[in-house]
């Protein structure tokens, strides 16, 4: 029921009796009269020159529509745009066709679509076309790509360099060359796979009577695709209608939009037929974006007693073949470099990145997308740092973290961090850990010959994207700021639109909460629509942590709106003034006479039947809230992961994993925690398990779920939570996001937990994921023998 | 993921299943057996397999059901893993079974998936080849030329490759019981993080005299090689010796001799070849004190 | 070649239409409209597409339609027993084990399945049990707190079994 209490309440998900009982309708569960599938071709060729295709066969089988190559689509189609230009980087844009045309240029690469009866047809019909294939050199290395003599993937793009990107703060040099300590380490991002569980798909429908296109697809920003198609499809924005209403999950992956939804969408007009198309695994191991992918060569400079005076780094990042319909080079660059700093008061950091084109997937947003990257970088190096100068890593960060008194505090890199108590949230994790003791149990484990660690991530993170006039200075093509509606039918029922699109989020709940807790409506008289643009004027999508940070906050404004319009309206009815009248669990009445009121109900019916408006105002009761934020959002907080190593096998065990985040005012715990939850699982995935490995000659060796770790349950542990709660002082409920927070602080604590176990050999670094080889390899190596057991 | 089409029988008894094995595909196409499908089908959706026509033994009623028999326990090759470790007879006389089988895939492929299936395909990953090796078995078979029996050391050739014809198929396998005085037996598993397949797994027999010094031992590896094989050169230096550090840290050494071993992004050959010596001597281990 | 299949989908007697090659899953999702069991791979890992099969979870695109001939199936559609949820369905919605819900169909049946085989199991079992079953949103963690909450549920009141699982519902878990 309504109650003021709505904020904080751990409500149970609106949307969940629909997916616990089969009913969730995502884009493969659609069907359409008459509709027929779409199947790819795609490349088994890292580098190629097609020489020449012959789909003949293939499009004389029966129950075959059509067949396309890309000769077909070449001026029928736009080439797929880059998304994120990154300015002052020489910044090249290499063309990028929707189905190859004469080169293929990674393993997957789409060389023909066929599009037939059944998908069962289709799929026998891609087995028809014979392409005969010229291999090119091919280099896959991010490093690599940019050496001279390297093979070159593009004409237009010299030396494989996609963009060359700095930025610094302070005078980094000089504090370099007076600094007492410099440490170096070199860290690798390994590439990652989303791998969301519902694949990508679309069904594609063309009304030939009106000139509209019905597009169902999987993504995370339906009004952000919605322009792609207008662009490229050459179909006026109005008459596109975008609906993703149920998505599988997306991570970062359903961010961008795909060749293969623009051939759809070609097929549905040139056949007249809905089309259906439905990503295999396989295929999503291939076609859909990968994430990370980064080489790093960081530098900490500091004073002997544990101050950082400066922090330093030059990276590669592997943008894959092409400038990918998304986020993209964005990632590695703003996304990463202005977070480097971290949680500490560094004051002069450069950070470099060179964007390295490869025959491989093009990369793009993976869950946290560059601040993972950035707070690992951080802090491991400071636990590096800890070791080097023999402090303990607790006391090292006690000595940098940004203080209590600090915010709003300016960065090295010019973010202006909004809010953060980090010495309470570190104080709360290491009282749950049992610091104090730790250490002493840790010297008897080692004594008894075990290998037990701890490592600590006192993250920060930046998100809730963003303002949107940061966007142009960026190279983001795009606006970020979201429209919330909140409209009262004349039942007193309620619909609320939004323009982000959550994919398992629980905005459905979340959001009627925000609008139950003003208005004080029954929270199951609240709709959450998201995720069409046929209903919902305009919206960015989510991602970037924003759902509730940006479009929760629009529908809060909204919420206020719909909620000042209805004092007025109390105040006609009750014949007050309007600053007199006082809204209480859905009552409106004059102040200090509640006994005469109207409910919320009341004031909705008299609205929308408009019989007795004061003069002047408008009938029904729906309002609109665009809402641009005016800073991103600082959720951070410690993290804690206690491991244990089998020194003879190499495998590592988490004992413990404790997590305290600060994502200001919660309006859902549940949800909160659901989410962190999540995001450590990803977090220890990329520490552990998983890892896309490309051969010499750009095959993908782990192109499926028997080869890619995709941790399951017994690969995840337990996870202790707790919160502090530090309110955001930029956003009108004080939330801030918590999507991405639990990946992008977890995957250090897990490293930094083994480095630590290891640290009695000696050793200091180790590439991720920690598989058990590797960790077997670096003890072997550490002990300087062979003698493995 | 659609595989390409075939013929599909299930035919009900193995006389016609041998015939229609016998006859063959009319084009020269392959025919396969299919048991509990939890191997072969995802090879059929990734059109790495394409065979002409698929025999079906679910309606085979012979080819399911466990008994005992002498020394041993004989399982139906149809008989599902779930079928084998829910068993009486199987978790009294033959642990060894309960304890690898249910670390096999998971719940839904334990299921599905079928002793003489899993045995058949030959998988040098899969967990029962160790088992079957260990556990001395006899693998009997039915073809176009009448009943044979194939010894378990003999049954895996190579990679995915055992020495059944085209034309035969597996019937039953006789494991050799475990349920003696001073038995142990302990199957020990190197899980693939994403596959849940063994990247080395041991299965061992530990048979102790009445003074704690091994009287004979049993050990089965898969994982490690081409395919799942005895570690006699371990057996051998065990016997008659009292199992402390220094005799199985020796005698452990020569686990993975005459073995082509395999090598992935995964597990290095080198890896490899460790994990089954540190296996190895996990599994003599705990064999040896469950057999005291 | 198409052959006739019959088979007992969620109580009710059902005939379709097959190739060999189709799956069992693709017949419920196309042939019979029961879009709840999901496809998320190709190799048998995820798990998203459980069902019961004469009372056993299996993964519905690793078995043909045509070995279902004759067999009887239950997908998440048919757990509910008119307007109430089995205890492992509110388990789940309860204790917040889903997100996006694409891989919650074949979470609750493998559930079906492992409580079945085993009623009561530790943190440590369901963990083991589960994993062929994966999500990528909730680290299980509220997963395997929905598979506890619904065994003590389900002690608690074993009428609830859905009609499917309780046919074979004794036979084993000893």
């Amino acid at each position: 029921m309504a109650a003021t209490s709505m904020i904080g309440a751990a409500v149970k998900r609106r949307e969940d009796p629909r997916f616990i009982t089969g009913h969730g309708q995502y884009t493969d569960d659609i069907k359409l009269p008459g509709m027929v599938h779409m199947a790819i071709l795609r490349s088994p060729y890292a580098h190629a020159r097609i020489k020449s295709i012959d789909t003949s066969k293939a499009k004389a089988m029966a129950g075959v529509r059509a067949v396309y190559t890309g000769k077909d689509l070449e001026g029928k189609v736009g080439n797929m745009p880059p998304v994120f230009i990154i300015p002052d980087a020489n910044f090249k844009t290499p063309a990028y066709p929707v189905i190859a045309i004469d080169t293929v240029r990674y393993t997957g690469d789409q060389v023909a679509v066929v599009v037939a009866d059944s998908p069962a047809i289709a799929r026998d019909a891609l087995d028809q076309i014979d392409v005969d294939y010229e291999p090119l050199p091919v280099v896959v290395n991010e490093e690599e790509a940019v050496k001279p003599g390297a093979p070159q993937l593009h004409s237009d793009v010299p030396d494989n360099v996609l963009f060359h990107w700095k930025i610094a703060g302070g005078d980094p040099d000089a504090a370099f060359q007076n600094a007492e300590v410099v440490i170096k380490e070199r860290f690798i991002q390994q590439r990652l796979i989303p791998n969301a569980m519902e694949p990508r798909s679309a069904v594609a429908r063309w009304d030939p009577g009106t000139g509209e296109l019905t597009i169902w697809h999987t993504t995370q920003n339906p009004h952000i695709t919605r322009f792609v198609f207008s662009l490229l499809n050459g179909i006026p924005e109005n008459k596109i209608r975008v609906i993703s209403r149920d998505v599988g999950g997306g991570f970062g992956s359903k961010i961008d939009t795909y060749p293969s939804d623009v051939v759809a969408i070609f097929a549905t007009r040139d056949l007249g037929l809905p089309v259906k198309w439905v990503e295999d695994r396989r295929e999503n191991f291939v076609g859909t974006i990968h994430g990370r992918a980064q080489t790093q060569e960081a530098e900490l400079a500091a004073t002997r007693d544990g101050k950082i005076t400066g922090v330093r780094v030059k990276s590669y990042a592997n943008m894959g073949a092409y400038t990918s319909t998304g986020p993209a080079a964005g990632v590695p660059t703003w996304l990463f470099g202005l977070v480097v700093p971290g949680a500490y008061t560094i004051p002069n950091a450069q950070i470099e990145v060179i964007g390295a084109m490869t025959n491989t997937t093009p990369t793009s947003a993976y869950r946290g997308a560059g601040r993972p990257e950035a707070s690992y970088l951080i802090e491991r190096m400071v636990d590096r740092l800890a070791g080097e100068l023999g402090m303990d890593p607790v006391e090292l960060r006690r000595k940098n973290l940004i203080p209590a008194d600090a915010f709003p505090y300016t960065s090295a890199t010019g973010l202006v961090y909004d809010s953060g108590n980090y010495q309470a949230a570190l104080d709360k994790a290491l009282a749950m850990v049992g610091y104090d003791s730790f250490r002493q149990e840790q010297r008897q484990q080692r004594q008894q010959g075990k290998y037990v660690g701890i490592g600590f991530s006192t993250y920060m993170e930046c998100c809730g994207l963003a303002p949107s006039r940061l966007m142009d200075d960026i190279g983001f093509q795009a606006g970020q700021w979201e429209v919330g509606t909140v409209r009262l039918l004349a039942t007193g029922k309620a619909i609320v639109l939004t323009g982000t699109s959550p994919h398992g989020q629980g905005e459905e709940t979340t959001f009627a909460q925000i609008v139950s807790d003003k208005l004080g409506l029954p929270i199951e008289d609240i709709e959450v629509v998201h995720g069409d643009t046929g209903a919902i004027s305009m919206g960015w999508g989510t991602y970037g942590s924003r759902g509730n940070a940006v479009g929760g906050s629009a529908v809060y404004l909204a919420t206020e709106k719909v909620l000042e319009k209805s004092k007025k309206l109390a105040a006609h009815l009750l014949e007050a003034a309007p600053e007199d009248i006082v809204a209480e669990n859905g009552k409106f009445f004059v102040a200090g006479s509640p006994g005469k009121s109207f409910s919320i109900q009341d004031i909705a019916l008299q609205a929308n039947l408009a019989w007795n408006l004061p003069d002047g105002m408008a009938p029904g009761l729906e309002e609109n809230s665009f809402f641009d934020p005016l800073n991103f959002v600082f959720p951070f907080g410690t993290h804690i992961c206690v491991a244990e190593v089998d020194a003879e096998t190499g495998e590592t065990k988490i004992l413990r994993y404790i997590a305290v985040d600060d994502c200001g005012v919660v309006i859902n715990p549940t949800i909160v925690d659901g989410q962190i939850h999540g995001g450590i699982a990803q977090g220890i995935g990329q520490a552990l398990y998983e890892h896309a490995i490309y051969d010499e000659n750009g095959n993908l060796i782990t192109g499926s779920m028997m080869d890619y770790v995709v941790p399951n349950a017994r690969q995840i542990p337990f996870m202790e939570l707790d919160r502090t709660v530090t309110p955001a002082p930029q956003t009108p409920h004080g939330a801030k996001g918590i999507g991405e927070a639990g990946t992008i602080a977890s995957t250090q604590a897990v490293v930094n937990a083994v480095v630590d176990a290891l640290a009695p050999l000696g050793i200091k670094n180790l590439d991720m994921p920690l598989t058990p080889e590797r960790v077997w390899h670096a003890i072997q190596q550490a002990r300087g023998g062979s003698n493995g057991h | 993921m659609y595989a390409t089409d075939f013929a599909y029988h299930a035919p009900a008894s193995l006389r016609e299943v041998v015939a229609l094995l016998q006859q063959g595909d009319p084009n020269g196409g392959e025919v396969k057996v299919l048991a509990g499908g939890q191997s072969l089908i995802p090879l059929l959706k990734l059109r790495m397999a394409a065979p002409a026509a698929l025999v079906d033994l679910r309606n085979v009623a012979e080819l399911r059901g466990i008994s005992e028999e002498g020394d041993g326990v004989v399982i139906g090759a149809a008989t599902t893993y779930f079928q084998t470790i829910d068993s009486p007879v199987v978790q009294r006389r033959c642990p060894l079974l309960v304890q690898a089988i249910s670390q096999v895939g998971d719940p839904q492929v334990r299921a599905r998936g079928t002793v003489g299936g899993s045995l058949a395909h030959a998988d040098p990953a899969g967990d029962l080849p160790a088992v079957a090796v260990a556990l001395d078995a006899e693998l009997r078979a039915v073809g176009p030329n009448g009943q044979r029996t194939i010894a378990a050391k003999d049954f895996f050739v190579d990679l995915l490759t055992t020495s059944l014809d085209p034309a035969e198929v597996l019937t039953a396998v006789k494991f050799a019981a475990t349920d003696r005085p001073h038995t142990g037996t302990s199957y020990q598993k190197h899980r693939h993080p994403a596959s849940g397949y063994a990247v080395v797994g041991v299965a061992a027999v530990v048979m102790l005299n009445d003074d704690g010094t091994v009287q004979a031992a049993r050990i089965g590896v898969t994982g490690a090689g081409a395919h799942a094989a005895r570690a006699s050169g371990v057996e051998q230096a065990i016997a008659g010796k009292t199992l402390d550090d220094a005799t199985l840290t020796s005698a452990v050494a020569s686990v993975t001799d005459g073995m082509e071993l395999m090598s992935d992004t995964y597990a290095s050959s080198e890896y490899r070849a460790h994990l089954a010596r540190v296996l190895t001597k996990r599994a003599l281990l705990d064999a040896a004190a469950r057999a005291r | 070649m198409r052959q006739t299949i019959r088979l007992k989908v969620n109580g009710v007697e059902r005939q379709g239409e097959v190739e060999p090659r189709t799956l069992l899953v693709h017949f419920l999702r196309d042939g019979l409209n029961l879009t709840g069991t999901h496809v998320g791979c190709d190799t048998g890992q995820c798990g998203a597409c459980t069902v019961l099969l004469n009372g056993d979870a299996v993964k519905s695109c690793m078995v043909l339609a045509v070995q279902a001939d004759g067999a009887e199936v239950r997908t998440v559609e048919g757990l509910a027993v008119g307007d109430a949820y089995h205890p492992i369905q509110q388990a789940f919605w309860d204790l917040h084990g889903l997100q996006c819900g694409f891989c919650t169909p074949g979470m609750i049946m493998a559930a079906v399945g492992i409580l079945k085989r085993n009623p009561n199991p530790s943190d440590e079992e369901i963990r083991e049990q589960l994993e062929g079953n994966l999500c990528r949103c909730t680290g299980y963690q509220n997963i395997v707190a929905a598979v506890r909450k619904a065994a003590s549920d389900m002690q608690g009141q074993p009428a609830a079994q859905p009609v499917g699982a309780s046919a074979a519902g004794g036979a084993s878990g000893e």
